[in-house]
Parts: structure tokens; C-alpha cells; sequence
């Protein structure tokens, strides 16, 4: 691992100053990127903690949406009675990632920058239809998740929110990869606002995706033997030692019915 | 044996967790020495390689660093060692590579040591580490079997044709063709018995020292075993005297075998110590223990069992391809062999057993003992075979095994060992009963109507233990022998010391062994320390593995205390003024027998230290030694059922229930006892259901850290039913077995056992370990067409 500087500001403002320099990136849980950074496989000159910033780790009860700070732990996540009552979908799927030593140090702001192929938030996100609250504009989801580890954030960009709309029903199915726990196929789908959204995670070379001839198939009747007999093609599907593209297009199409039918 | 609170068969809390449960342990980490340098070793990136050149003045040049060293630096010093001789068939040894530590000329592995770079700290090394500049010229390389024995392979070493190092034979194989010749039904299967990584909590680590004032090496060093790294290191690597070569293994936390070789890197460590003047630390990381900590198993075998009308056992035929690793570590030849192919018998009357083993060479981390050693991959093949057959014949699986037990002991098996007592029926309805067997329909109806498969399997095996006698052994090719050493004091004012040949990285030996000590002695348990694992305080041994420990070193201390009252009724029958015949030893006290006259330990201690009213000819002390070579090996067994439920849309396997019923002879505590059976059973099924190191073809590591290598979890588990039926072995005074293993040998092919059962309905009748999702879904689609 590289010499970097460590910067521990105290208002945004201090952590948008330090992150202008060359170089210079955010440190929130730090349980993707000090890994990286221990492969060398990130060298930042400068790491910029938000963890003094005040306000960001904050839960908030909008009425039709639900803003949870970028610096809420996925366990504040999945212990917050504010969530639990509007989106107990979020709350069971924050309980699912990792272990208790992630969900105690990883961070929803973390999880949404990384944009990992294979962590859970991105399919939350995209099937509630979230946006993303930077400290300089709002991205909807839909435009937030370009494929693997890419997102439209500029290098000096913190992400201080994400905001949910509170769904009329939602589920996360997710089947864990058995060593590190990661999503090997996760599938959130919602009933809310803006129509049924299959939002489908771990699976896709390309990241978060959605299913449009499931969604269809529940816009028309929602139940899980709507979307039993949908097959997901193994195309662009990751492929490792766990498991092979065909083996999680099948798990694709098996979560997503299980958590149909756990919307009840 | 009185049997008190705290003696032998009392669960007494270990005295080491005291230390360990408060971070106190003391591991070679811990361990800093004035003026230390830190050595990062630089391992090879590709799995076969031709080296071009080294060259090291960036790094040489880089902030901190003091040396940089390469194989061309160590040439002339030994390679490291291996400890047994093998030989083929037609005689001839096997081939026998040179290993350096450091590679010269060529690496052989992803892994393998190249360089050591030695700098004030720990960062230092490791960033100047990236600045050796090496050139690879990679060469094609062979990641498993089937490409080491492929037409045109690649050769590891130009020495070993076909990558083959051994071809090996145990058994009569005349006699077991006619069995087949006669036989009613021939059953036949293929397994794999996959490649695992050891894993031990603390990784590696080593801290060398070389004293110019007494030109005395100190090695502190990860290991199960520290006389025999300093047989090796000190007289085939190094070539320094015993008396100036120290081994300390401190606390280690966990082996599993993994710490039983000795390693390149303890060479290089010490030698560079010696070079520079100055104590040298290495500490592995953990990505470096998955591509540098010997790995365990990897053979691919077939075997055909022939069988009378009534499903007696006539004859077994077993052919197994082991692969070694890229070069020989300690024990790798021996794991495949008398470790493996002697077991072939197992509980069974098999009149007829012969195996062959043909061991490879393969550009892959090198291969050693992994709890178990070769009996668990011959147990699972074998309980796989009993299982097919007991199908293939439509015979009930227990009553097979009945049928075929050996119930007359001793018992001479076809295949060199002689077991001396057990009782195979008292483990097996142990196990049908705490397992529920009889009411498994019922549980099965009851997963099937919430859409779950349900299995149970079983196995039942023998395993052998405290491998012995030392001029056996000997004969068979090994270059040690495979006796232990205890020595008791017993100190002016009572207290006692135990020095240990063996080594506690994890069996609580500090407790048990204090046990016997103060039960035999009868002084306090907390008077008794037990000292193990530094050469210079302990007499010669042969260290901890093979589940040996306690048959064979606690044996060895037994003795030792028996020396101890012998010389005590001499010093008390002098001191009540009695003759020697006639002082009986019981509980601390030394009586004229038929009297109240007697004399206490102490007493007779403090005579023996201050011998001023004492026996004319006596010598004054009271500390023995013995040295205790087993006349055969211990044979525990048992049996041990699994009971799974699948489903079947995903192909997840639940392990819902794990019943062990074992005979590990007797229980000195049981609490360790419990503990050693939990440990082995979660090794075991980590075997069977999640851990598989995976190469790909050009010799990179697919699964080389924990993203991708899965260890079972506490979750994983279910609550594990342990039952005991004791039958004591009959050649050690204790009756003791060993009891460490019999989880990792006994329960992976009951588990998948269960797995096929769970899964015949739908037409799947075979499952490879691991037992992944993604395998059984395989299976499930294949089988469905
Ligand atoms: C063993 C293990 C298992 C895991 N299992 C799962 C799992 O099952 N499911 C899952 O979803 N995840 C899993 N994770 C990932 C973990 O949950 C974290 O969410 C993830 O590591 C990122 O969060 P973090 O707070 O640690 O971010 P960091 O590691 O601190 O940062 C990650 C990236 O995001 C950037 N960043 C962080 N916060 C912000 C911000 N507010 N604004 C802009 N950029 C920011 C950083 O600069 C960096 O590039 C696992 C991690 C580990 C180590």
C-alpha cells in the first residue's frame, strides 16, 4: 500500500476542499476500498474521511420517500424503525450483506459510489426507483449505475443521501455467494409509483438490470406464477468458480420469483 | 487412576485458554528482538518459468533495505529435505528433486520463493519487494493431474519423466484378481478427492537470530513439530551442529499439518540471520499462506469392490493418481501412501485388498498432510464404494456393513496393519440410535411436503493413529523415527515440570497431560506445568500430528511418572525403614504396605533434592525421562451419519443433523475430547459441502482468497450429537487412541452419502466434494435431462 495523506474534516465544505486535490478520494467504511488499496490496485495520495462530517448519517421519514444518509452503516440501515415500517424490504436486505463486521463499518454512500457488480444496494436502488443526493445535484438511479464499478459521480463528488420511495410492496431475494457472503444473484422487486421493477444484482457482467418481460408478466398479474416460467438468458452473466453464467441466469429467475411471493 | 476433579476423565477447563481467551498468548508475532530487520519474500507470479536474470539494485537502493538476496546467493547451501523414501513397484526409488529454497534457475508454482528482501521495516520490504526486477520466461505449465500425465506434458523436472515421482503398490494384487474372478457382483467407482487449503488462523511466521558471541542460531518458528525442522534445517539444509541450532515454537494457533513441514522459508530466514549479524522476522500474509501453506489431498482414484451373492466382501481394487505439488515437502510422499493405502481394509473382513498409487509432480503449491492424511481420502472412497454397492446389490446400507465387519480382533488386514481391539457394532447402533435412522422416513415426508429433498448417509471406519513402531517405519522408507519423549520433574517442593517432545498448537496438551501427571502423582493439577516446543528445554521429539499425541507422548510421560515412583519407594522405603517391596504408592502417599506408616511425595521430593538421610548408592533427584516407541499403531473408529435436506430449484445443500459415534479410546477429558470431534467434523464438512482449492489450467490460483475459498462457518453448522463407546486400545498402559482427526475422516463421505440419498429419487447417483449448489443443480438438470 501506497503512503497517502488521511484527512478527517469536519463540515462538507472541509471534505470538498480536500477532495480537489489530484489524487484525493473519500474513505467511508473502507471495506472496498482499503482492500483495493492494499492489492495496490488503488493508490489515492490523499483519503478524505466523512465519518466527523455532521447530518450524513441520518434516517428521515419523508412521508412518500424514506432518505437515508450516505453514511448510515448497513446495520443502522436494517435496525432503523423508520425504514422497518416503510421499507422492510430495505431493512432485510441490509441485514443480508456481509457479515456482522460489514454491516457494522460498510456504508450505504460506500456501496452506491463502489457500484460493485455483485453488492445489493444497486438492485434496492433501481427496483424502488431511489435517487441519488450529491452535494451538488440529484441522480436518479435509472442514470446512476452505468455498469460495473461506474457511476456518473465526479472524482471530487460526495454522495450525502439516498432517497426511496416508499413502495406499495417489495421484496429481496438474494442468493449469497457461500465464501464472501457477496450476491451471486439478487433480486429486488417492487410494486410502487412508477409501475413493477425486477431489479436484478450479482448476476451481470454490466452490473444492476432490470427484467422487462417479468416486470411486464407482474404489471399484468402479481403473483409468482406470473414470472415462474420467465427464463433469463445466461448472456453477459458473470462466471466463477461458484458459479457459471447458466447456473445464475437460473437463480436469477428462481430469486425473482421467491421474492415475488414474498411480497405476499 | 482416582479419577478427582481434576483427574483423568474429568472435563477439567483448559489451563492455556487463560492466556488465549485474554490475548495473552505468546505467537512468534509477538516475538520482537533487539535490532530486528523485517524479510518480505518475493514469490513467483507465474506457475513455471525459466528465470533469465534477477536484478536487484532498485530494490537494493530503495529506503530501508539492507539485503536482497536470490537463489543464486543460497547456491551451494542444501535444499530443503523430504522425509520419506518411496519406493515404485519395480523397486527403484522415487525421483527426487532438488528443492531449493530460493529458486535457481527456475520456479515451479505460484507461490514459490524467489527472493527475500530484507529491510528496518515490515513496508519497507514489502515495497521493495515490487522492485526486484525478474525475468520470467514462462514456460507451459501443468496445474493437475490430467495435464501432468497428458501425452507431451510439460516436464516439472527433467529428472521425472511423465511428472511422475512414484508408482507405488501395497496389497496382494494376485489375490485380488481372483477375487474378482469369483465374484458375484463387481461394483466399481471413480472419485475425486478434492484439493484443499489449510488455513490455520495464525499464518506463518518466523524470527531468526544469529548470536556471533556464542555462534548460536534461534529460529522462533510456526511449528507442530521443532526438533524435527531442527533435524532438517540443522543437518540437511543449513549444516550447523544440533547444539547450535534452537528451535522455539511458541504458541501456534492451529496447524492441521500445514505446520509440520519444514518450510524454504525457515531456511532462508536463518541463513540470512546468519548473513547479516541481525535477527530477521517474516510474517506470512494471508494471500501469500493460500499460494505458500502446503495444501491437502488432491488424488483422483477409481476402485471396484468385488462381492459374493450375499454382499460379503471379496476383494477390493483401488488405483489412485496423487498429486504432489510442485516439489516434495516433508511428509508428501508418505500422505499418499502408507497413510493411505494400509487403510484400505477399513471395518471390514476385505480378504483381498490391493492399491496402487502413482504420485505426480505438477506446477502447484506443494502438497502435504492435511488433518487426516490420506485416511480421509480413503476412507471417503471407500464408504463411497460400500454405499454403491449396498445400491447397486438393492442392500440396505447399514446391514452391509454389518455384514462385512471385523469382529475378532486382533485382526491381521490384508494390508499390513494389525488392528488390536474394537467393536464396530456398539459405534454403529450408537449412531442408528442418537441419529434417529428408523424414523428418517417420517422426516423425509416432512421436507417433501415443504418442496425439500432429505438425505441421511453414513460411514463407518476405522482410522489408524500414532503412526509406529519406529524400525517398521523405518523399513517402509522413513527417515525418522516416530517414537516421543517425556520427561517429569518433580521439584524440591512438589511442584512437577513436564517436558513434552510433542507440540500444542491447539489440543489443549498443557491440560490433559497435567491430568494424567497429577492423577498418577497425586499432587495438585495446578502444581503441574506442562513445558513443550523450544529444543532447548525439551527433550528430543518428534512433535504433534497424526493424531499421535497422546497415545504416543502421554505415553511417554506416563512412563516417565512410573520412573518417578520407582525411584520415590526407594528414596520412602529408606526413609520408614522398610524395604522397597513392601512402599505402596497411592494418591500422593508412599505406605508401608499393611501399616499406617507413610511418607508423602514431597517428603521423598525434598529428601531427593536434600539427600542428607538417604539410600547409599541412589542418585539424588527426582526427574526422569522416557522414550516411548509405540509397538503399533492405535486404531480409533466409529461411526457417523449426516442427514441433509436439499432444494431442489437451487441445489443448496442444508446439513440438518451430523451424529458422531466414535471409539477413541479412553477419555482423559472429555470436554477436549468434544472439542477435537467439533473441530474435525467442521474440517470435514468444510470437505464435503464448500472448500475447493481451484488452479486454472496455467497454474494461477482461481481460489486464493477467502472471496472465492469457502471455510464453514459456525452458521453452517447444525448442533453435533457426539457419542462414545470406549474400547481401550490394548499396547499403551493408558488405553488412549488419538481423537483429532476422526472428525475430518469420519463424516465427509457420510455427508455425501446423504446428499445422493437425498437426490436418488430424482435419478442422481454420484455427487463430487465439494457439494456446491452449483454441482447438485448440475446434477439434479443432468439427471432430468
Ligand atoms: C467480507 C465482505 C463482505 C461483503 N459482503 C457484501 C454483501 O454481501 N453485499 C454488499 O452489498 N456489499 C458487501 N460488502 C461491501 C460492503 O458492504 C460495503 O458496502 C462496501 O465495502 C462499500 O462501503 P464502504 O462504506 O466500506 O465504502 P468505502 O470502502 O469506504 O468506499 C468505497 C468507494 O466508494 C467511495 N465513497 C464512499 N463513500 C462515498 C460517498 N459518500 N460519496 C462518494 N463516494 C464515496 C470511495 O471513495 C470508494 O471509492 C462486503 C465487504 C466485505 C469486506
Amino acid at each position: 500500500m501506497n503512503d497517502f495523506t488521511y484527512h478527517a474534516p469536519t463540515t462538507l465544505n472541509e471534505a470538498l476542499a480536500a477532495l480537489g486535490a489530484e489524487g484525493a478520494k473519500v474513505i467511508a467504511g473502507g471495506h472496498s476500498l482499503l482492500p483495493v488499496m492494499k492489492l495496490n490496485l488503488a493508490a489515492p495520495t490523499d483519503l478524505v474521511s466523512l465519518a466527523g462530517v455532521p447530518g450524513l448519517a441520518d434516517i428521515a421519514d419523508g412521508g412518500d420517500s424514506v432518505t437515508v444518509g450516505a453514511m448510515c452503516t448497513h446495520a443502522q440501515v436494517a435496525g432503523s424503525a423508520i425504514v422497518q415500517a416503510r421499507i422492510p424490504a430495505l431493512t432485510a436486505m441490509a441485514d443480508g450483506i456481509g457479515d456482522a463486521q460489514v454491516r457494522n463499518a460498510g456504508t450505504i454512500g460506500g456501496s452506491v459510489a463502489h457500484n460493485d457488480p455483485a453488492a445489493d444496494y444497486p438492485a434496492a436502488c433501481v427496483a424502488l426507483g431511489a435517487t441519488i443526493v450529491t452535494d451538488r445535484r440529484e441522480i436518479h438511479s435509472d442514470d446512476f449505475f452505468q455498469g460495473m464499478f461506474m457511476t456518473p459521480l465526479e472524482d471530487d463528488e460526495v454522495i450525502t443521501a439516498v432517497r426511496f420511495p416508499v413502495p406499495s410492496r417489495a421484496s429481496y431475494a438474494k442468493f449469497a455467494n457461500p465464501a464472501s457472503k457477496y450476491a451471486i444473484a439478487g433480486v429486488m422487486v417492487a410494486q410502487g409509483p412508477a409501475g413493477v421493477r425486477v431489479a436484478v444484482t450479482g448476476a451481470s457482467g454490466d452490473g444492476v438490470f432490470r427484467v422487462g418481460e417479468m416486470e411486464a408478466a407482474l404489471g399484468e398479474s402479481f403473483s409468482a406464477e406470473a414470472v415462474a416460467g420467465i427464463a433469463v438468458s445466461s448472456d453477459g452473466m458473470l462466471s466463477d468458480t461458484a458459479a457459471g453464467a447458466q447456473y445464475r441466469a437460473h437463480l436469477v429467475a428462481v430469486m425473482a420469483k421467491r421474492a415475488v411471493a414474498a411480497c405476499g | 487412576m482416582s479419577g478427582n476433579g481434576t483427574g483423568i476423565g474429568a472435563s477439567v477447563k483448559r489451563k492455556e485458554d487463560t492466556r488465549f481467551l485474554t490475548g495473552r498468548g505468546r505467537y512468534t508475532d509477538d516475538i520482537n528482538l533487539p535490532g530486528q530487520l523485517y524479510g518480505h519474500i518475493l514469490r513467483s507470479p507465474v506457475a513455471h518459468a525459466d528465470i533469465g536474470g534477477i536484478d536487484t539494485s532498485a530494490a537494493m537502493a530503495a529506503p530501508g533495505v539492507h539485503a536482497v538476496f536470490t537463489g543464486k546467493d543460497m547456491e551451494g547451501v542444501g535444499g530443503i529435505p523430504t522425509g520419506w523414501l518411496i519406493h515404485s513397484k519395480d523397486g527403484s526409488p522415487m525421483v527426487e528433486p532438488a528443492h531449493p529454497a530460493l529458486a535457481l534457475g527456475k520456479v515451479r508454482y505460484v507461490g514459490d520463493c524467489v527472493a527475500i528482501v530484507v529491510a528496518e521495516t515490515r513496508e519497507q520490504a514489502k515495497e521493495a519487494a515490487n522492485l526486484v526486477d525478474v525475468d520470467y520466461r514462462d514456460l507451459p505449465a501443468v496445474a493437475s493431474i490430467e495435464a501432468a500425465e497428458a501425452n507431451g506434458a510439460a516436464q516439472v523436472f527433467d529428472e521425472a519423466p511423465g511428472n511422475v515421482c512414484y508408482d507405488w503398490e501395497v496389497g496382494d494384487r494376485a489375490a485380488t484378481d481372483a477375487a474378482f474372478e469369483n465374484a458375484a457382483h463387481v461394483v466399481s467407482i471413480d472419485v475425486v478427492n478434492n484439493r484443499l487449503v489449510p488455513n490455520a488462523i495464525e499464518p506463518r511466521a518466523a524470527i531468526a537470530n544469529f548470536d556471533p558471541a556464542t555462534s548460536e542460531y534461534t529460529l522462533y518458528t510456526t511449528s507442530q513439530n521443532p526438533h524435527l525442522v531442527r533435524l532438517l534445517l540443522g543437518a540437511f539444509v543449513l549444516g550447523l551442529p544440533e547444539h547450535k541450532l534452537r528451535i522455539v515454537a511458541p504458541d501456534v494457533g492451529g496447524g492441521f499439518g500445514s505446520k509440520i513441514p519444514h518450510y524454504a522459508e525457515e531456511a532462508i530466514l536463518t541463513w540470512t540471520a546468519g548473513r547479516l549479524g541481525r535477527p530477521v522476522k517474516w510474517t506470512c500474509e494471508r494471500i501469500d499462506a493460500f499460494k505458500s501453506d502446503t495444501h491437502g489431498r488432491d488424488h483422483i482414484s477409481t476402485a471396484k469392490l468385488a462381492l459374493d451373492a450375499d454382499g460379503k466382501f471379496l476383494g477390493l481394487h483401488v488405483t489412485t493418481k496423487a498429486n504432489l505439488g510442485a516439489y516434495l515437502s516433508t511428509f508428501a510422499t508418505c500422505v499418499p501412501t502408507y497413510l493411505y493405502g494400509i487403510l484400505f481394509a477399513g471395518p471390514y473382513t476385505t480378504p483381498a485388498v490391493y492399491c496402487e498409487v502413482k504420485s505426480f509432480f505438477t506446477n502447484t503449491v506443494p502438497v502435504d498432510a492435511l488433518r487426516g492424511a490420506g485416511r480421509p481420502e480413503a476412507t471417503y472412497l471407500l464408504e463411497r464404494l460400500v454405499d454403491k454397492a449396498a445400491h447397486e446389490l438393492g442392500m440396505d446400507r447399514v446391514e452391509i456393513r454389518r455384514k462385512n465387519f471385523v469382529r475378532e480382533f486382533p485382526y491381521q488386514t490384508p494390508v499390513a496393519l494389525q488392528y488390536d481391539q474394537g467393536d464396530y457394532d456398539a459405534t454403529l447402533d450408537l449412531a442408528l440410535d442418537a441419529s434417529d435412522w428408523a424414523g428418517f422416513e417420517a422426516r423425509r415426508a416432512e421436507s417433501a411436503a415443504r418442496g425439500k429433498l432429505r438425505g441421511i448417509g453414513i460411514s463407518t471406519f476405522i482410522e489408524a493413529c500414532g503412526i509406529a513402531p519406529s524400525a517398521v517405519v523405518g523399513s517402509l522408507g522413513a527417515r525418522a523415527g516416530l517414537y516421543e519423549s517425556g520427561s517429569v520433574r518433580v521439584h524440591p517442593t512438589g511442584s512437577v515440570s513436564v517436558f513434552t517432545g510433542t507440540h500444542s498448537h491447539g489440543q489443549g496438551h498443557e491440560t490433559t497431560f497435567a491430568q494424567i501427571v497429577s492423577d498418577m502423582l497425586g499432587v495438585d493439577f495446578d502444581a503441574v506445568d506442562v513445558v513443550h516446543g523450544d529444543s532447548a528445554k525439551i527433550p528430543f521429539g518428534m512433535g504433534t500430528y497424526g493424531s499421535r499425541s497422546l497415545a504416543v507422548g502421554g505415553t511417554a510421560i506416563y512412563l516417565a511418572v512410573e520412573k518417578v515412583i520407582e525411584k520415590g519407594r526407594k528414596i520412602a522405603a529408606h526413609l520408614l525403614e522398610a524395604s522397597v517391596e513392601d512402599i505402596e504408592f497411592e494418591n500422593g502417599s508412599f505406605t508401608v504396605a499393611g501399616t499406617d506408616r507413610s511418607t508423602s511425595l514431597g517428603e521423598v521430593a525434598l529428601t531427593a533434592y536434600v539427600p542428607h538421610n538417604y539410600p547409599e548408592g541412589l542418585e539424588p533427584g527426582l526427574e526422569e525421562t522416557a522414550f516411548y516407541d509405540p509397538l503399533n499403531f492405535t486404531f480409533p473408529a466409529g461411526t457417523h451419519v449426516a442427514e441433509v435436506e436439499v432444494d431442489p430449484e437451487t441445489g443448496e445443500v442444508e446439513l440438518v443433523a451430523v451424529t458422531g459415534a466414535d471409539d477413541v479410546g479412553r477419555v482423559i477429558n472429555p470436554m477436549i475430547v468434544a472439542g477435537q470431534l467439533h473441530g474435525g467434523l467442521a474440517h470435514g464438512i468444510g470437505q464435503a459441502l464448500m472448500e475447493e482449492c481451484v488452479y486454472q489450467d496455467d497454474g494461477q490460483l482461481a481460489t486464493g482468497s477467502y472471496l472465492d475459498y469457502t471455510m464453514p462457518r459456525a452458521a453452517d453448522l447444525p448442533n453435533f450429537s457426539i457419542n462414545h463407546n470406549t474400547t481401550l486400545c490394548t499396547h499403551n498402559p493408558l488405553g488412549v487412541k488419538g481423537v483429532g482427526e476422526v472428525g475430518s475422516i469420519g463424516i465427509p463421505p457420510a455427508v455425501i452419502n446423504a446428499v445422493i440419498d437425498a437426490l436418488r429419487p430424482l435419478g442422481v447417483n454420484d455427487m463430487a466434494m465439494p457439494a456446491t449448489s452449483q454441482r447438485v443443480w448440475q446434477a439434479i438438470r443432468q439427471a432430468q435431462g
